[in-house]
């Protein structure tokens, strides 16, 4: 019976994941930027949101505010930060310095968009906590996180279902704006040659920021569903990153649904390792993506749509 | 080792390369000055307070200098070094009191020890590319954490402290523990600046400029890289030990904290990655910085974190790159000069 309890939240719990990570892996797959700010910016929605309702708006208002707001942070924060770091690569071949063959590596345009946006992780990291100070904080849902509708003997939380369903839908959207609509088959084509795309006529600067504008709203979202069902405190961040990373590669690099299949796996392990030892929950979903990595290093779902 | 190299005799037509020059003598010179003042004559001017935190530099020197080994050498970024920084720790105070192996013998063991884990870690971290990378060894990191707090022999969620030293007169103490770390910087330092100059840190230089052409001429790309992760780790372990012996314990919660990667990011970003100065500099400044900023609680990592955003954007050579070419303290670049008809041609440097 229990176990039959850890299997349905685990599943559950994956919703979330999966909804957090949907943004990560939409930045990695259109510029390859791996965003190490992505989950203190989860965070700091939940903080947002929390302010909100803190100020006498009901929640649904202020999830209307935050995630507009997050997509236009996501717009700013790629066209002032990521797209100068990610212009370094191309503008230094010309450079005749004793360094140009260090900055002109491929190596140097990986590394300073991941340099910024790790500068920006601990910046805001301990922005936070001055403000809101250490404190765990959970936004208040109204009895909404305790509710629960009975399933035979188990009981089955109604917001984690929600926060599936919802994960399930921005996938499913994220998936249809990219293959369906101008502007995504744009951004994959972006994602595909940037050089070649400017050739059509598509501005890669713009579509890059586009790309981070839905990201950002989409973990605007995941950040509110993790401050109405988790403790939350301006660290946690650090973790909402490392469960978004694994989920996003135990599914598999470039596949949306793989990452719901991903975050799955990662809740599963996570509340089975924790029926087995409740201090081992977290160190269990680690454990499965490291062997996910040695077994299955392409994913479950390796690369099935281009995103 | 820091004279110029010989050019072998070339025949009229080939261009010289050398290595080195007055720069270089002059610079190794001034160096070494530091050094013996920092030996000779700064734990006698100052209190033991300040000498401890003169150790914390030098445990950040060997930090950021195999930071930079890693992602500006061997480029490869790593946001998980504080497992290794950790697992010095813990080795060293193990070692120092379960076993009962000297001080200066259980920090060296526990260098090896970081290079033992290393070693097998690398060949799970390396399928991981760029970013991907970075957030892969942060788990790794976080999985050493939580493995150590599981163990009971390890002092679980409260740490360790160390107990080799009881009975230590604190003034003998702090000085053997200020002179030796001393001595480890140096030996970090300047065995980083012998490895790129050998044959194996040529094929880094190559491995970190395009991977895919130094394999084709040769170069043995992924035992380079598994070479500088192992280093790199090594020395993470080795400052992780001394940052232990000077603070006399560790808890999992700080010495396994993502900070100490954030400050080895800082240090070589800000200094100028892919130097062996740059670290050097980058150190000294977070220190000061760290000293100056205390009071303000953690608005200290605010202030980094913008301000290593705003070097990767705006001078990306950091510190020591906004300074001419020719001052260079450790011989590594090549100079090539063309004997060109009648005039000389400008040198050209490379690295």
């Amino acid at each position: 019976m229990d176990w039959l309890n850890a299997g349905v939240q685990g599943v559950l719990l994956g919703g979330q994941y999966a909804l957090l990570a949907c943004g990560l892996s939409l930045i990695f797959g259109v510029m390859r930027i791996v965003n190490l700010a992505h989950g203190v910016l989860a965070v700091l929605a939940a903080y947002l949101s929390l302010v909100l309702v803190q100020r006498g708006l009901p929640l649904w208002l202020a999830v209307v505010v935050v995630v507009p707001v997050f997509a236009a942070l996501g717009y700013a924060m790629q066209r002032g930060l990521f797209n100068p770091a990610l212009a370094q690569v191309g503008g230094s071949d010309r450079s005749t310095s004793r360094s140009a063959s260090r900055s002109a590596s491929r190596s140097a345009g990986e590394l300073a968009p991941l340099l910024v946006s790790f500068g920006v992780a601990v910046a805001l990291t301990n922005l936070l906590q001055e403000v809101f100070s250490a404190d765990t904080r959970k936004i208040p849902t109204g009895g909404l996180a305790s509710a629960g509708v009975p399933l035979g003997e188990l009981s089955v939380g109604v917001l984690p279902l929600i926060t599936l369903a919802v994960a399930v839908a921005v996938i499913a959207l994220v998936q249809l704006f990219l293959a369906r609509t101008a502007t995504g088959r744009a951004m994959r084509a972006v994602a595909d040659d940037a050089g070649a795309a400017a050739m059509m006529g598509v501005d890669p600067k713009h579509m890059y920021a586009v790309a981070t504008a839905l990201a950002f709203a989409t973990l605007a979202l995941a950040g509110v569903f993790v401050g109405m069902s988790t403790q939350f405190s301006p660290g946690y961040g650090e973790l909402v990153l490392l469960f978004a990373f694994e989920a996003v590669i135990i599914g598999g690099l470039g596949s949306l649904w793989g990452t719901l299949a991903g975050g799955v796996v990662l809740g599963l392990a996570q509340t089975i390792g924790a029926q087995i030892d409740p201090q081992s929950g977290v160190l269990a979903g680690h454990l499965v993506f490291l062997a996910v990595l040695v077994v299955r290093p392409g994913g479950l779902m390796p690369r099935s749509v281009p995103a | 080792m820091t004279g110029p190299t010989p050019p072998a005799t070339p025949p009229t037509t080939a261009p010289t390369v050398t290595r080195g020059g007055r720069g270089s003598w002059a610079g190794g010179g001034a160096m070494l000055l530091v050094v013996v003042l920092l030996a000779a004559v700064v734990p006698y001017a100052v209190t033991l307070g300040a000498l401890s935190s003169l150790v914390m530099l030098f445990a950040l020197v060997i930090l950021g200098t195999t930071w930079n080994l890693l992602a500006g050498y061997g480029g490869m970024v790593s946001v998980g070094q504080q497992a290794y920084v950790g697992v010095g720790g813990y080795a060293l105070i193990q070692l120092a009191d379960a076993v009962g192996a000297p001080p200066w013998a259980a920090v060296l063991a526990a260098g090896l020890v970081g290079a033992a884990i290393a070693l097998p870690t690398s060949y799970l971290v390396f399928r991981l590319a760029g970013g991907y990378f970075a957030i892969g060894t942060w788990v790794v990191a976080e999985v050493f954490r939580l493995v150590t707090m599981q163990i009971d022999g390890l002092g679980g969620g409260a740490g360790l402290s160390l107990s080799a030293f009881r009975g230590t007169d604190p003034v003998e103490r702090v000085a053997f523990v200020y002179w030796f770390a001393l001595a480890l910087m140096v030996a970090v330092v300047l065995g980083t600046c012998l490895l790129m100059r050998s044959r194996v840190g040529l094929g880094l230089t190559a491995i970190r400029d395009d991977r895919v052409a130094a394999s084709s001429l040769g170069v043995a790309v992924d035992r380079g890289r598994r070479l500088v992760y192992v280093a790199g780790s090594a020395g993470a372990a080795l400052a992780g030990a001394l940052i232990a012996l000077s603070t006399l314990g560790v808890t999992p919660g700080s010495i396994y904290s993502v900070n100490w990667t954030a400050a080895m990011i800082f240090i070589v970003v800000v200094g100028g990655i892919g130097t062996i100065e740059g670290p050097i500099v980058g150190a000294v400044l977070y220190w000061v910085l760290q000293q100056a900023l205390a009071p303000l609680g953690t608005w200290y990592l605010v202030v980094l974190g913008a301000v290593a955003v705003a070097v990767v954007l705006l001078a990306p050579r950091g510190l020591w790159g906004l300074a001419p070419a020719r001052f260079e303290l450790f011989p590594l670049t090549h100079h090539v000069r063309r004997p060109a008809v009648g005039a000389t041609a400008p040198p050209v440097t490379g690295r």
